[in-house]
């Protein structure tokens, strides 16, 4: 490296002063990796079909009729995602759409197993795989429509009232429908919606807009009480107010699972965004008190502990007992796809989705399922280290985390790691607006992606344009 | 059905599974170490560093006037000198720094020095605080030359002969 450069300094008169060209000062850029990514969707489509194909043999020892039509409709869209990946962000990281691909596949031949089981009770892969088309064509219009994810940065404010709105929309009457003890679902005509499936992705984009203008006076200014240094009010006071309204509101719609998941965004991006660990030790211990007293005095809350500890003993313990048998019975190996009795536990195909595979795939397909997860957060927090612009890094990093905590709460309720809250497994479970707003948030990883991947543009010209040509400030 | 093949079928989708996780960990693996040197015409001028380094033609002598080092001038690693042969040089508080700052006012990856032709640049890559030549933040690759106090964070370095 070093000669040319030398044979450079002899004198820009000379021939070999020519040779070499400005070029980029990074010498490390990313591939484009297309190629590896259609690979890993071609892998992944059989994942997904492979499973459906092999329900159809395990309930009937037929492959189902419509695995023709069926494939052709997912092969199209996840091709569709591909192409659009190719031409609107080649840089993209090549490992996020596969995997994903992979797991929504996986969902929906779970859920049509546990439908061919008890089909009055339990919702068909059609209706997933129209909810996944939709969640494909928002992400196709996210990558196309928004070019820069870095203009999102103007919305910030705007993104964090809507997330408020939609929180509250559920509580209108007449629209606003309780489901299961948490009113979270608005109606409109046969649609149901959940809109706090899209806040999470709202309030990220106004926690990260926020943040990076105010994270120095965040981590600076202020004063340090007991090991932590607290910032002034007038920094911390609006995406405090943000945040604590939108705990409000999810408290009292009941909805357990989405305020342990916004809190835990809320903390872990002001811990990125100020290099404060001490956010993390007030925030956990915050935490811990805010449980406990829920616990005390939330008889929802006791409900749920009283059955994580001792769930053989409790009527309502029901669920997570027999997906506890569920999972032992499957073992290692697990009985084989549509070989078990999935349907058995409520919300098999839902909530408990990861007990259904548990029971069907065994602890071999489940970890493959976890570690899925693991390399997807892993690509997530990959993305914001190397994204060039903190904006990106914080909505990056909160993006990721949204998928780990998500999968976290859940796996861990299922597992009675933890006690059991009502959050979706993404992109397993039945249900439309989750599927929907993580394939936009699946599609904003990818913009971001391309941005922090690509090369930076060539910053100088030709030396001897340069010296021809002087820029003239005007203003 | 029988029993035999169901097993079977189990086991195929569970190889599916896993070999499907294992590619796309060898395709993250390939990715963290695969990246290749964005430098246009950068394999020629490898293979020529390569034949240089064998015919031991020895480097050419620097022109007089020309900067062969960074020195740290003023700041925590004050007198320290590091010379441009492996430019660009990457500034910062980071370990993959050529010029690592020991100070809390530089970023991870703060600002780059590289040469275009006989012309050397600073280029800040988006620090906090910002990269300052002379008096004034820059915020495209500025021109630098023999002297000029470039201020990062605390510190100040400077071309040296």
């Amino acid at each position: 490296m070093s000669s040319p450069r030398a044979s450079v300094r002899t004198g820009p008169s000379s021939a070999a002063g020519r040779d070499p060209r400005p070029g980029p000062l990074m010498e490390f850029v990313h591939r484009r990796r297309r190629g590896a990514e259609l690979f890993l969707l071609v892998l992944s489509l059989l994942v997904g079909l492979g499973a459906y194909a092999a329900v159809g043999l395990g309930v009937d020892g037929t492959v189902p009729a419509d695995i023709i039509g069926y494939g052709t409709w997912l092969a199209v869209l996840v091709v569709a995602a591909h192409v659009t990946i190719r031409l609107r962000a080649e840089y993209a990281d090549p490992i996020i759409l596969p995997i994903v691909s992979a797991l929504n596949g996986l969902g929906l031949a779970m859920i049509y197993r546990i439908h061919l089981a008890s089909p009055d009770k339990s919702p068909g892969a059609r209706t997933q795989l129209m909810w996944m088309t939709i969640g494909v064509a928002l992400f196709i219009a996210v990558l196309v429509g928004l070019r820069d994810h870095r203009r999102l940065q103007a919305f910030t404010y705007t993104a964090g009232f809507s997330a408020i709105l939609l929180l509250l929309l559920p509580l209108v009457p007449g629209i606003g429908r309780e489901v299961y003890g948490a009113r979270i679902w608005i109606h409109l005509g046969s649609m149901s919606f959940q809109p706090g499936e899209v806040a999470k992705v709202l309030l990220v984009i106004a926690f990260g807009g926020y943040l990076v203008l105010h994270r120095d006076a965040l981590a600076l200014a202020g004063r340090r009480v007991l090991f932590v240094d607290l910032p002034r009010g007038r920094d911390l006071g609006p995406i405090l107010a943000m945040w604590l309204l939108s705990l409000a509101i999810l408290v009292f719609q009941n909805d357990l699972g989405s305020s342990l998941l916004f809190f835990g965004i809320f903390l872990v991006m002001l811990y990125v965004a100020t290099e404060r660990p001490g956010w993390l030790v007030v925030g956990g211990g915050l935490f811990l008190l805010g449980a406990y007293a829920s616990y005390l005095f939330v008889g929802h809350v006791t409900d749920r502990v009283d059955v994580w500890l001792d769930p053989f003993h409790q009527a309502r313990g029901y669920q997570i007992v027999q997906g506890l048998y569920g999972m032992g019975w499957g073992g290692l190996t697990g009985r084989g796809l549509g070989q078990g009795s999935p349907q058995l536990t409520p919300f098999g195909f839902s909530d408990f989705i990861a007990a259904s595979i548990g029971e069907e795939l065994g602890l071999t397909g489940l970890m493959a399922v976890v570690v899925l997860y693991g390399i997807l957060v892993e690509r997530g927090l990959r993305i914001s280290l190397i994204c060039r612009d903190n904006f990106g890094k914080l909505v990056a990093a909160g993006l990721a985390v949204v998928f780990a905590l998500q999968v976290f709460v859940v796996i861990g309720g299922v597992t009675k790691l933890i006690p059991l809250t009502g959050l979706t497994t993404p992109f397993l479970s039945y249900g439309g607006s989750s599927l929907v707003a993580n394939w936009a948030i699946v599609a904003l990883l990818l913009r971001i992606s391309d941005h922090a991947r690509r090369p930076p543009p060539e910053l100088l010209a030709d030396p001897e344009e340069m010296d021809a040509t002087q820029v003239v400030r005007l203003r | 059905m029988s029993e035999l093949t169901l097993v079977l079928i189990r086991f195929a989708y569970l190889a599916i599974l896993w070999i499907f996780v294992l590619s796309a960990i060898s395709v993250i693996r390939s990715d963290m170490f695969g990246a290749r040197v964005a430098r246009e015409g950068g394999r020629p001028e490898r293979r020529a560093a390569k034949t240089a380094a064998k015919t031991r033609t020895k480097p050419a002598k620097p022109r007089r006037g020309t900067p062969t080092a960074v020195a740290i001038v003023e700041g925590g690693n004050k007198g320290e000198v590091i010379s441009l042969d492996k430019a660009p040089l990457l500034i910062g508080r980071g370990n993959d720094a050529a010029i690592r700052l020991d100070d809390d006012y530089v970023s991870t990856r703060h600002a780059r020095i590289g040469s275009s032709g006989d012309q050397w640049y600073v280029e800040d890559l988006g620090s906090t605080n910002g990269t300052y030549v002379g008096s004034s933040r820059i915020s495209q690759p500025t021109a630098i030359s023999l002297g000029t106090q470039i201020r990062i964070g605390k510190s100040i370095l400077e071309l040296r002969k």
